[in-house]
């Protein structure tokens, strides 16, 4: 390898370049991918971490209203304020695989219907109690709880009965789930003492760090947990963030070095960030997706051909292109991409067909009166003009759609699962089966787009169960097939997470889970000197 | 009673009164938003079930003319109740909130208020001439640019092209103050170009209007130098107009400054309430507003004062 390499190799391991410029810039010397890959982590691995300093991520989605409950962490911020402090049972890594943190065995029977997870000797919470199988137990049951405001509480719900005897936790299941362990990955399900019955939002947990200062819609800050079970991560002796909603403000305090990392980079000014010095910009395709929702069961939507044609009008290739600025991916209709587990990428690419539409348009018998299509600006980031986009493929195609921007305020109460057309986002899940079930259910509580299916119900129950990957897999391609054809979802796009991180910042990996390496970048990444 | 003591009385009784209807607008305005606290705080993804429990537990089944009085009754005896999102002590969260608005609009009036004052006697001085036109397009510029956009100018300007600051400007317990001055350096900036105008035009016209009269003339003719004709006869005579803008800016440094609060990501009121608004948390939403509604009837009622006692026709009643 030349000297030249040698350097990118260096200068992304070190994190001056993103993993994506040292891809391309590999690929351009003629070194394959998978090479490059590798030796990008071995060398990430030379380099080694670098213990002490203080990490600050600067991030938006947090407000003055968030509380340190864990149970109730539902923007951006509270959920990477759980993931500092909190430790889980288990994690969901960024190659879609469990990682074992409380946990340290999982198994179960033949059925899925019974799970034991082998609680890690010597675990330690910040208040030095020991993490015990009766902690967990309570912890699992405050969110079952049907008081309970817990974000979790749908994934719970499926737990019929819980034990301990000594270090095992069992949970028996009303019907046999063979993703369980991904459930309990889930950010809310934060182990704390007691269960954290007492006072939920004390902030003690079992994680890496600490909380030292809670300033809701302010900042967070976190010192080490000097006793925590796993050396190989938390390298920095202090962590922060940051809540600057602001853009601008965020950008501009990464640029000056106030923080170390930001979510959310506006896709607008990414060709600008890019041309900055010290700065990388961190693009992970992920699970999030933008859509178009139509109910099923509405007129004129309870009807095949309509829905169909609206399916076909829609420029999915331009979505992404002007509504992501390129960082992103092409939806085909259903909620699952590459990034989940068992994805069957052999289902064919629905593209923009005007002339097919049409046909679709005028078989549904439809009037011709316009189809009114409800966006908001924070339906999802560009949801305006997105639907403005689809108003023109549309009509392209002889179909009317009349577009119509509901204020902000409320969008989620009175026009989301209200109104029978109109724009939404969905975040992604860790596994097929937890997208498929909160939202495509029969009946699911969230199902938006009143999909109702018996075929799709039976495949989905069956999948659960199912701990043969290779049936699982045709389950649920069988399964995406019949939504792609017959459901109320229009996918145009699945997002990218636009992040960017200064050079000093070592130990970056991309984590298709969630924001900021899964909510773990603090935890995970460590400061160059 | 001395006539000034009764009625000071007499405007801080009406002022009361007045904080009452408020209390009661504020009150019925909350009411009228439209969305629910329970949807708002769980978000998109929330079960019907949890939406119910929540509802339950908020008290929101109750009739709001009940709620209304029992909030009252709580602000009356100094409890402003607890957060619905996140159950934090409102009251002491409001404390620390309030302390950081004061401290920035405190910072903010320090230096424009004096530098408005003079600039305006400048201007007067130098009435039509060169100084008084510069001062006057200056002024007049900074007040016309958007506060954000001259907060993004600031921030790349003074950030970015000379990175003497930090862009944002939060501030904690435990930083000296110096150390906070420095963080709030940037919003202070903007705040002082954002209301400087206002203030320095009044000065000037308030200044230039008592200059037309006879006695400032006998002044002139007594040989006096005009700067100690406009400091020592005119300004006397001028300062109650220039007070109540004074005291209106200074209002606006306390309530009005969510934008900036916002861009440079300042702990202060204005954000606090804006976040609390989004969530419909509609205590803090109805706490935060009496107290801004305090903060302007009480900065009025001082101006009225002011003036009152700035004018010895008023001061001393035939």
């Amino acid at each position: 390898m030349n000297a030249e390499f040698n350097h990118l190799l260096t200068s992304a391991a070190k994190g001056r370049i993103s993993r994506r410029e040292f891809m391309g810039r590999a690929a351009a010397m003629g070194v394959t991918a998978a090479t490059a890959s590798m030796l990008l982590a071995s060398a990430a691995r030379a380099e080694g971490p670098v213990k002490g300093g203080t990490l600050k991520a600067g991030m938006a989605g947090g407000e003055s209203t968030n509380s340190l409950d864990p149970a109730l962490a539902a923007s951006e911020v509270p959920f990477m304020v759980n993931m500092t402090w909190g430790e889980m049972l288990v994690d969901v890594n960024a190659k879609g695989e469990i990682d074992y943190r409380i946990a340290e065995e999982v198994s179960s029977n033949a059925d899925a219907t019974e799970w034991k997870f082998k609680i890690r000797a010597g675990v330690e919470f910040h208040d030095g109690k020991t993490v015990t199988a009766d902690d967990v137990i309570a912890t699992l049951k405050r969110h079952t709880d049907e008081k309970s405001q817990s974000g979790a509480l749908g994934i719970v719900q499926g737990i019929s009965e819980m034990s301990a005897s000594g270090d095992m936790v069992t949970l028996k299941l009303a019907s046999g789930n063979a993703d369980l362990p991904f459930l309990m990955a889930d950010y809310h399900l934060v182990i704390q003492p007691g269960g954290g019955v007492d006072n939920p939002a004390a902030g003690i947990g079992a994680g890496p760090y600490k909380v030292v200062a809670n300033e809701p819609g302010v900042r967070h800050v976190f010192e080490k947990h000097a006793n925590y079970f796993d050396t190989t991560i938390g390298h920095a002796d202090t962590v922060e963030i940051l809540v600057i909603n602001d853009n601008t403000a965020r950008t501009a305090a990464l640029q000056a070095g106030q923080v170390h990392m930001i979510n959310r980079v506006d896709p607008k000014i990414i060709d600008l960030l890019k041309g900055v010095p010290g700065i990388s910009i961190e693009a992970v395709a992920g699970r999030g997706h933008y859509v178009f929702i139509m109910h099923c069961d509405k007129a004129p939507f309870d009807n095949k051909d309509l829905r169909m044609a609206l399916k076909l009008a829609i420029n999915r290739q331009e979505m992404v292109e002007k509504i992501l600025g390129g960082l992103g991916s092409v939806g085909n209709d259903f909620p699952i991409n590459a990034a989940y587990p068992l994805f069957d990428d052999s289902i064919p690419q629905r593209e923009y067909d005007a002339a097919k539409a049409a046909e679709h348009y005028k078989a549904s018998g439809h009037d011709g009166s316009p189809i009114v299509l409800r966006t908001a600006p924070g339906a999802f980031p560009g949801a305006v003009e997105a639907a403005q986009l689809f108003q023109q493929s549309a009509a392209a195609a002889g179909i009317p759609l009349e577009v119509k921007v509901e204020p902000d305020d409320g969008y989620w109460s009175n026009v989301w699962n209200v109104e029978p057309f109109c724009a939404s986002y969905w975040g992604g899940r860790p596994v097929q089966d937890q997208m498929y079930s909160t939202a495509y259910l029969s009946t699911a509580d969230w199902n938006d787009t009143k999909f109702k299916n018996e075929e799709f119900d039976k495949l989905l129950l069956a999948a659960r169960a199912e701990l043969d990957p290779v049936k699982r897999k045709e389950e649920y391609s069988k399964m995406a097939n019949i939504l792609r054809d017959e459901g109320g979802l229009i996918c145009p796009m699945f997002n990218d997470f636009v992040e960017a991180k200064r050079e000093e910042v070592g130990g970056w990996e991309p984590d298709p889970n969630g924001e900021l390496m899964n909510g773990r970048a603090l935890v995970k990444c460590w400061l160059n000197a | 009673m001395h006539p000034i003591l009764k009625l000071v009385v007499q405007r801080i009784a009406l002022g009361l009164v007045l904080l009452l209807a408020v209390s009661l607008l504020i009150f019925a305005g909350t009411e009228a938003l439209p969305g629910d606290v329970a949807q708002s705080i769980l978000g998109q993804s929330a079960t019907p079930e949890a939406l119910a429990n929540l509802r339950e537990a908020l008290g929101l089944n109750e009739p709001a003319l009940t709620r209304y009085f029992k909030w009252l009754g709580g602000i009356l005896t100094g409890d402003f109740g607890v957060a619905l999102t996140n159950g934090q002590d409102i009251g002491q969260a409001i404390g620390q909130r309030l302390g950081n608005t004061l401290f920035l609009a405190s910072a903010a009036a320090m230096i424009s208020v004096p530098l408005a004052i003079l600039l305006g006697l400048v201007a007067a001085r130098y009435n039509g001439r060169w100084p008084d036109k510069l001062i006057s397009g200056v002024t007049l510029s900074t007040i016309s640019l958007p506060e954000f956009v001259a907060a993004y100018f600031v921030i790349y300007l003074l950030t970015q092209v000379i990175p003497i600051f930090q862009p944002v400007a939060m501030v904690f317990p435990g930083m000296g103050f110096w150390e906070k001055l420095q963080a709030v350096a940037l919003p202070v900036i903007v705040l002082v170009l954002v209301v400087l105008a206002h203030m320095m035009r009044m000065t000037r016209a308030a200044v230039l209007n008592v200059m037309q009269s006879a006695y400032i003339e006998t002044a002139e003719l007594k040989g006096l130098g005009p700067m100690t004709v406009i400091w020592r006869h005119a300004l006397p005579n001028a300062i109650a107009p220039i007070i109540s803008v004074v005291v209106l800016n200074l209002a606006y440094l306390v309530v009005g400054v969510v934008v900036v609060e916002v861009v440079f990501s300042y702990n202060a009121l204005g954000q606090y309430l804006v976040d609390h608004v989004a969530k419909r948390d509609l205590p803090v939403v109805q706490a935060v507003g009496l107290i801004f509604a305090a903060v302007y009837i009480g900065l009025n009622i001082l101006a009225d004062v002011i003036s009152i006692l700035a004018n010895p026709r008023l001061r001393h009643p035939k």
